[in-house]
């Protein structure tokens, strides 16, 4: 008896590991899923998250389903969808997270670019190279038509230089605030001159034209530059690898890792006056970027394999994109596209996140601050919609596994339920009222047709207050 | 629960970007003007000339009504010491009052609380948008957050409604504080029931709404309707908060800025026409600020980013004018190539808080700065 109960404690355990694995690296995972990856083990899932084989999402039959969103007209409310579809339905949770992780630092937004094709080809881009050399994905954003229009580098030229791509690639996408001067962004700036976009007209010139990187090397000043101390005729990938070899910018990505996978850090704009929670997490994954060459997977390893990682469990706020990714992944959508994937795409956008419209180039304010009394409201009222519905297909897998353990009482009931849907770690007080609703709402039992309708209905009632619940907003 | 209606009410509209001052109060007497600014620099003809040899930008004509009405305060030279150029950073210095360190009190949170200390109105501040501005943070501090009042209310989607009362209750009691929670649980907590009591005080605001103003089709003009109808609802509050933008007009500066203030002069338009319509108006001011201005050298498109700034005040109760100087152009005056900010913003919240809210201004902005006494 004592080694079954030890070997289905390890069990939880490592259920529980798992889930908070994929809570992390992907959008969290349904029960058989987990159950699956916990008896192959934490380190071989780790390793197959950072080297995938399974497929991405289906993009040519989203397109055959919305075709509103295919080149080059784009119907109004569906350009975030193909993003949602790719999050929705990929067998590469992490790769697809980076992705997320990406747009969230290089904060490219519809509001200025107008151009939804241009944003979903960036977005397609950080799928390619998010885990790959940073080096690289710096070199392929700067030459980005949709940052390159965002952050004016097309009117950056020799004859009059624009600052704002040069000062954001440092503040905000390479060192920080406080690590380099006013001469240094000027310098940096000068640098990127001449890197500007070439419009490509469609077959059929209607709508919008597509954009390509050119290098106009007539305009580009070829003057000496000091930056960062050093002196020479720099062009942009000169200063892309002095900006890399800086001690300050393996510790802005190592920092911007452990706020987005570990734990909730201050925003951005203050890491200049206020240290990191855990300075040794930093060091390592600094370290770690910096001995691999700048290679984001090698860090990516590190950390989910270290301690400060595991230990971290319900420690951040949900971003509105997990909720939202999170929740339809849980309740499992149909392959197809379904023809309300441009409301639902426009749903993290209600909590406080408009996916590919973030408010700056800062993006947006994370962890405690996604927090406040209206997204509060959206999170909860679209969770409890899509968990109540007992005719979704997640949902009812969910009911078929209650059913198949039999007659529940009210706190088996209730203990399920939150197994199911996380496992999500309810306090005190929250377990009381649910198993208090429970209890009012009567056993779960299957013996008749009537019984079975009865128990579902009380069981997608039930998942509706689990929606509600504060634990449900941890990670 | 209702205060009285005549209670000073401050709305704040946050320009995020970074605001053009000079092209939005026209230096356009001063060839210094004109010979940095190539691109995008006004001509005499074109600005809308007001007293000391200004002009506003000819896309703020409703506003230069309403300053030739003596209703608008301009604040010149605004900011403070040492700007670091960033958006992010600055907006911070401007929400809390903390140019050294990273602060986590906001200055409207702070002065909710001094209004409201027994947390008897959660609906003293208002916040439209779907974020929470950090002005408005402060542990403890209600502050209640509507996109869109129409669908503001939380489970709505269970259509029983002794169901969906019950499951409200069981809301409540799971959403109590209790002994023991971290601050994020406990503030998730008090979030909760501050959103479902929010969203029962503040349903009532459009139903008991109707106006004959027609607000113009625009993001800001929505927001200033929605501030207006929960201001007309007579619920209490007495700040609101909401932002438009982005005025960051590295490039193809004109158009874009002429767009926004434009809007933005409309909506204040249809907003001040509304709420006299209902006789809503005299206890009401709007603050206007920006977290930097721009350089003074344009880059051949558009502005980069700068130091000092503009600040506006529009009400019935301001006294209307020009307050403070413009910062010298002179390049020898300049920082880095920017204004120099001579006048800082804590000066203009102390006057709001003092002279308008009637609050102690010390303690908020944290020291004692010269202020503008435009009420």
């Amino acid at each position: 008896m004592a080694t079954t109960s030890s070997k289905s404690t390890e069990t939880t355990e490592s259920i529980d590991l798992m889930a908070h694995l994929m809570r992390r690296a992907g959008f969290g995972a349904d029960r058989d899923d987990l159950e699956r990856r916990a008896a192959k083990g934490y380190e071989a899932t780790v390793e197959e998250l950072l080297n995938p084989e399974g497929a991405r999402a289906d993009r040519e039959l989203f397109l055959r389903y919305h075709p509103g969103f295919r080149r080059p007209v784009t119907s109004p409310g569906m350009g975030g969808s193909a993003w949602l579809y790719d999050m929705m339905h990929t067998e590469l949770p992490l790769e697809e997270k980076m992705v997320l992780f990406w747009h969230q630092i290089f904060a490219t937004g519809q509001s200025k670019v107008d151009h939804w094709h241009e944003l979903i080809a960036q977005v397609d881009m950080f799928r390619e190279m998010g885990m790959g050399n940073y080096r690289d994905m710096l070199v392929a954003l700067a030459q980005n038509p949709a940052m390159i229009y965002w952050l004016d580098n097309c009117d950056n030229h020799e004859t009059g230089v624009n600052e704002n791509w040069g000062r954001e690639l440092l503040e905000l996408f390479s060192m920080g605030v406080g690590n380099y001067s006013e001469e240094d962004v000027y310098e940096c700036s000068r640098a990127f001159t001449g890197w500007t976009i070439a419009t490509v007209p469609p077959r059929n010139y209607y709508s919008r034209f597509d954009w390509s990187f050119e290098y106009q090397d007539e305009d580009h000043d070829y003057g000496e530059k000091t930056f960062l101390g050093e002196t020479g005729d720099f062009n942009g990938e000169d200063i892309i690898d002095i900006i890399c070899r800086q001690p300050a910018t393996a510790e802005f990505i190592a920092r911007h890792l452990y706020n987005f996978f570990v734990a909730d850090e201050p925003q951005v704009p203050a890491w200049s006056v206020t240290p990191p929670r855990d300075p040794e997490a930093i060091d390592l994954l600094a370290k770690t970027f910096t001995e691999s060459n700048y290679d984001i997977r090698s860090v990516l390893r590190v950390l989910f394999l270290s301690d400060f990682f595991k230990n971290a469990r319900y420690t951040k706020i949900k971003s509105p994109a997990e909720v939202v990714v999170g929740t339809l992944r849980l309740v499992g959508q149909d392959k197809l596209p379904p023809p309300g994937i441009g409301d639902m795409s426009k749903q993290a956008g209600y909590m406080g996140q408009e996916l590919l419209n973030p408010p700056s180039v800062e993006g947006w304010h994370t962890g405690v601050e996604w927090i406040n009394s209206g997204s509060l409201m959206k999170r909860i009222n679209f969770v409890a919609d899509m968990l109540g519905d007992t005719s979704k297909p997640g949902v009812k897998r969910i009911v078929d596994r209650l059913q198949a353990q039999g007659n529940l009482g009210p706190e088996e009931m209730v203990d399920r339920c939150l197994e199911l849907v996380g496992p999500v770690k309810a306090g005190a007080a929250t377990l009381q009222q649910l198993v208090e609703h429970a209890t009012q709402s009567g056993e779960l039992t299957w013996d008749t047709e009537k019984d079975t309708a009865e128990s579902t209905a009380k069981v997608g009632e039930l998942l509706q207050l689990i929606a509600s619940v504060k634990e449900f907003q941890y990670c | 629960m209702a205060t009285n209606k005549k209670d000073p009410v401050l709305v704040v509209l946050q320009l995020s970007g970074g605001n053009d001052y000079m092209n939005t109060v026209v230096p356009y007497t001063d060839g210094i003007y004109h010979d940095n600014r190539k691109a995008v620099a006004f001509k005499e003809n074109q600005v809308l000339p007001i007293d000391g040899g200004v002009g506003l930008n000819p896309a703020m004509g409703l506003l230069k009504d309403m300053y030739d009405q003596g209703n608008m305060a301009i604040i010149h030279g605004i900011g403070y010491p040492d700007s670091p150029r960033s958006h992010f950073r600055s907006m911070d210095i401007w929400h809390t009052c903390e140019p050294e360190t990273l602060g986590t009190e906001g200055w409207l949170g702070l002065a909710t609380r001094d209004i409201d200390p027994n947390k008897e109105n959660i609906v003293t501040t208002v916040s439209f948008g779907p974020s929470l501005f950090r002005a408005l943070v402060l542990p403890g501090v209600p502050v209640a957050c509507v996109d869109n009042l129409e669908s503001y209310g939380l489970l709505t989607g269970i259509t029983g409604q002794q169901q969906r009362e019950q499951i409200l209750d069981r809301f409540s009691r799971m959403y109590a504080p209790e002994m023991g929670n971290d601050v994020v649980t406990e503030y998730l907590g008090q979030t909760g029931l501050e959103a479902m009591k929010g969203a029962d005080i503040l349903k009532v605001a459009p139903e008991s709404y109707s106006s004959s103003i027609e607000y113009a089709d625009t993001t800001i003009a929505k927001k200033l309707r929605g501030i207006s109808q929960i201001h007309q609802a007579g619920l209490g509050t007495r700040i609101f908060y909401c932002d438009h933008g982005s005025f960051d007009s590295h490039a193809k500066q004109p158009d874009m800025h002429a767009t926004l203030w434009t809007d933005v002069s409309q909506a204040l338009d249809d907003f001040y026409a509304d709420l006299r319509e209902h006789d809503a108006a005299d206890n009401v001011i709007v603050l206007m600020f920006s977290e930097f201005g721009r350089r003074v050298r344009d880059n051949g498109s558009g502005t980069d980013h700068g130091a000092a700034g503009a600040a506006f005040v529009i009400g019935d109760a301001v006294k209307g004018g020009q307050y403070g100087e413009f910062p010298s152009m002179k390049p020898e005056d300049l920082q880095q190539g920017d204004l120099v900010p001579n006048m800082d913003f804590r000066g203009l919240y102390t006057t709001v808080l003092e002279d308008w809210l009637g609050l102690e201004a010390k303690p908020i902005v944290k020291g004692n700065f010269e202020a503008p006494r435009f009420l």
